[in-house]
């Protein structure tokens, strides 16, 4: 202490001998608060207060197209709740005289009159030379539509019986807006149905492969070493197999016997058992850099087991990224199974989803003759792109001290 | 050198060698055999069955025998060229096989050049013009191209080939050249079938390989020897030329790894919906038969394939980047 003053001592008397003008030097003794010299304006409280997690989100917003794409994604999403009210008909519910009927478009107007929305009622004849169905739109059949009708009868989630649909056709009309298949089922209701299916099987499949990501890889980036060897071959080889034939051949393992239910769950497992490698290599990438980090070095210097190094410690500075790695490879998932139903080889009616909706348009003739039986792919594209730009959005924020 | 490639090709063989036990074990799981579902069908039928020729083939691949056994047979077997028996077809599994893994691996092939074709430029542009609206457009375009499943494009390209240009609809060739030897006519009919299956696996990995060309030429534009040439006053063209494209040229030839397993999966899945002669229908009806020795044998095909494609790019990488040499074999 003393030796401190001695200096402080020396400084003060050297500076009034060399520059009698300059104050004498003079540090304070009184605590020093530097809330008191450097205010903090409101908006830099905010941000450097912050946690990591709103900042995250405040980065997140700035990426436009990911933020809409979030939007679309928590809608569809949603819908999955209600589908019943929202699908028109029922999910079975076949019209045996409006087989493979295209299409119908909603109109505004008749003749320059306006009339609110309304469908035209439809015409059909077989076309006897090529042997197939002709539906025209009959102009002086007017059909407006009903909000908030009865519809077909369904129990919401199998709990209550209801009737109430969201939109539904006039009194002896009909409302395909997506067309109907060959039993004259309604394709629209039945894609809003099969995103329940789905949609579901995305995250279902992303979080028994996210579970299986930071277990191994967790294992293999914290203790490196042959534990680490063993599990990056391992990981090489599963890589280097081509996906879709090793899925098939896992899809016909699965017995015919099985009911609906436990294919779906035995589909997503088969789906999250190829999927967990890219995800265990970011782990042990991110795991490797931080496990160097001096705050992990103090845990296990105060006797941390690694369990708790690895989840309290080192998980959370990792999550950020492997959440927006997961969001990438849900899409992953959801082709998965669109193509394996496509095949035959994943989900069978009566389960629909939209790869068992796209399997009735395996056939070059719907191409040709029934284009509308394609349009299950559209919620898929959209489905993808959307999981694609949150996924980036995610991505690009998940660093959110990165500018 | 020579010993970097021994090095390499030694360790393909471990790596095959729990391939075959993965894919031995995947084709054993499903219970029952074919002998079994066959005897039944032949007797649900009222048809005799040929007790001889059953015994024969239990006894020839040791149905009965404990699993061990069986699959050191198995691979024995491959190893001495003897693939097994396709039950289905009746005929050893080499012969079912022969031509088509032959057009599976010209679907490949084809496949990843294209590949290369298009997303080089794309991926060039992209990272040049960082974030103007012809990356954002490409970038979309790739999207598309990646969320659109497979085989529906398959279809529409299919219908439209057709319609267009009176493409036969179906297989690889025309149905005339169905069982000839090769000829100058044959091969012009395989081309003009060919266009379709490429382009429609080739989408998707595209995208995948423009994005990641992209991200790739973006880090080795930022890095100081490019600022360096640049206030040497080398000509922008010159500079993307001389340095950073080669670098990214590696980056091809490595990412044959991830490209591979891709588009052959995607060749597999296009081939059901075109009813292409390549391995993908036959794989699925063996898969569903549980034609045991069809199936795993296949399996075990696109594995070799795929990881010789590897070992031939990493090869190549080796006579392309020093660095790699110098590395002592392991990658990290």
């Amino acid at each position: 202490m003393s030796g401190k003053d001695d200096t402080r001592q020396d400084a003060q008397e050297r500076g009034t001998a060399r520059d009698p003008g300059r104050p004498p030097h003079f540090v304070s003794t009184a605590p020093f608060d530097p809330a008191v010299t450097e205010q903090w304006t409101e908006a830099q409280e905010r941000y450097f207060l912050a946690s990591q997690w709103r900042l995250v989100w405040w980065k997140f917003r700035r990426h436009k197209l990911a933020v809409v794409s979030a939007i679309f994604l928590a809608l569809a999403y949603g819908s999955i709740l209600i589908s019943e009210f929202l699908a028109p008909y029922g999910l079975h519910t076949r019209h045996v005289d409006h087989i493979f009927a295209p299409p119908q478009r909603v109109h505004l107007f008749h003749e320059g009159r306006f009339i609110g929305p309304f469908v035209y009622g439809l015409r059909y004849r077989l076309d006897m030379e090529n042997l197939k169905r002709v539906y025209t739109e009959d102009k002086s059949r007017i059909y407006p539509l009903r909000l908030f009708c009865r519809g077909d009868s369904y129990r919401f989630w199998g709990l209550f019986q209801s009737n109430l649909h969201l939109v539904c056709a006039a009194e002896g009309g009909t409302l395909f807006l997506a067309g109907t298949d060959r039993l004259g089922r309604d394709v629209l209701s039945r894609m809003i149905y099969g995103a329940r299916i789905s949609l579901t099987i995305g995250l279902v499949g992303i979080a028994i492969s996210f579970s299986l990501a930071i277990v191994i890889g967790g294992l293999s980036g914290y203790y490196g070493g042959w534990v680490d060897f063993l599990v990056q071959r391992w990981i090489e080889i599963l890589r280097s197999f081509p996906e879709i034939p090793l899925w098939m051949a896992l899809a016909a393992i699965l017995p015919v016997t099985w009911s609906p239910l436990l294919v779906y769950f035995g589909i997503t497992v088969i789906l999250a058992l190829l999927d967990w490698t890219g995800l265990a290599r970011a782990v042990r990438s991110k795991l490797l850099a931080l496990r160097e980090e001096d705050y992990c070095m103090a845990a296990r210097v105060l006797g941390a087991r690694p369990r708790r190094i690895v989840f309290r410690h080192l998980m959370p500075g990792v999550m950020s990224h492997l959440i927006a790695a997961a969001t990438l490879s849900i899409p992953n998932m959801i082709l998965g199974e669109t193509a394996l139903s496509f095949l035959g080889l994943g989900l069978r009616p009566p389960i629909t989803s939209w790869g068992v909706l796209l399997n009735e348009a395996q056939n070059i003739n719907v191409v040709a003759l029934y284009p509308w039986l394609m349009l299950p792919v559209v919620p898929v594209i959209l489905v993808i792109l959307a999981f694609n730009f949150v996924g980036d959005g995610l991505r690009d924020a998940a660093d959110p001290y990165k500018a | 050198m020579a010993g970097y490639v021994l090095r390499r090709i030694l360790m393909m063989i471990p790596t095959l060698a729990v391939v075959s036990a993965i894919i031995f074990a995947i084709i054993e799981l499903p219970p029952g055999d074919y002998l079994e579902t066959y005897v039944a069908e032949l007797e649900s039928r009222g048809e005799s069955v040929d007790e001889k020729e059953i015994a024969f083939l239990r006894q020839q691949y040791g149905f009965g025998e404990p699993v061990i056994e069986r699959y050191l047979k198995w691979v024995g077997g491959m190893l001495r060229g003897d693939f097994g028996y396709s039950f289905e077809y009746r005929m050893p599994v080499a012969d079912v096989v022969g031509d088509r893994l032959i057009l599976t691996v010209a679907v490949s092939v084809a496949t990843i050049a294209l590949t290369w074709l298009i997303a080089f430029p794309i991926g060039i542009y992209s990272a040049t013009h960082q974030y103007s609206w012809g990356d954002y457009g490409l970038t979309f375009l790739g999207l598309l191209g990646l969320a659109t499943p497979n085989f529906l494009l398959a279809l529409i390209l299919l219908y439209f080939a057709n319609v267009w240009f009176g493409t036969s609809i179906g297989g690889l060739m025309d149905p005339e050249y169905l069982g000839k030897p090769w000829s100058w006519g044959k091969i012009v009919s395989v081309l003009e079938h060919l266009w379709i299956p490429v382009i429609v696996v080739g989408t998707a990995g595209t995208a995948s390989l423009a994005r990641r060309l992209r991200a790739n030429l973006l880090d080795e534009l930022a890095k100081p020897y490019v600022e360096t040439a640049r206030a040497k006053g080398l000509p922008e063209g010159r500079l993307l030329l001389k340095y950073p494209l080669r670098s990214a040229l590696n980056f091809f030839v490595a990412d044959i790894g991830n490209l591979l397993p891709q588009v052959i999966s995607g060749a597999e899945l296009v081939a059901v919906v075109l009813s292409l002669p390549t391995t993908g229908p036959i794989l699925i009806s063996a898969l569903q038969s549980q034609d045991m020795y069809l199936a795993g044998s296949f399996l075990m095909f696109l594995a070799v394939l795929t990881t010789v494609g590897v070992l031939v790019s990493d090869i190549a990488l080796a006579f392309l980047d020093p660095r790699i040499r110098l590395e002592g074999g392991v990658r990290q």
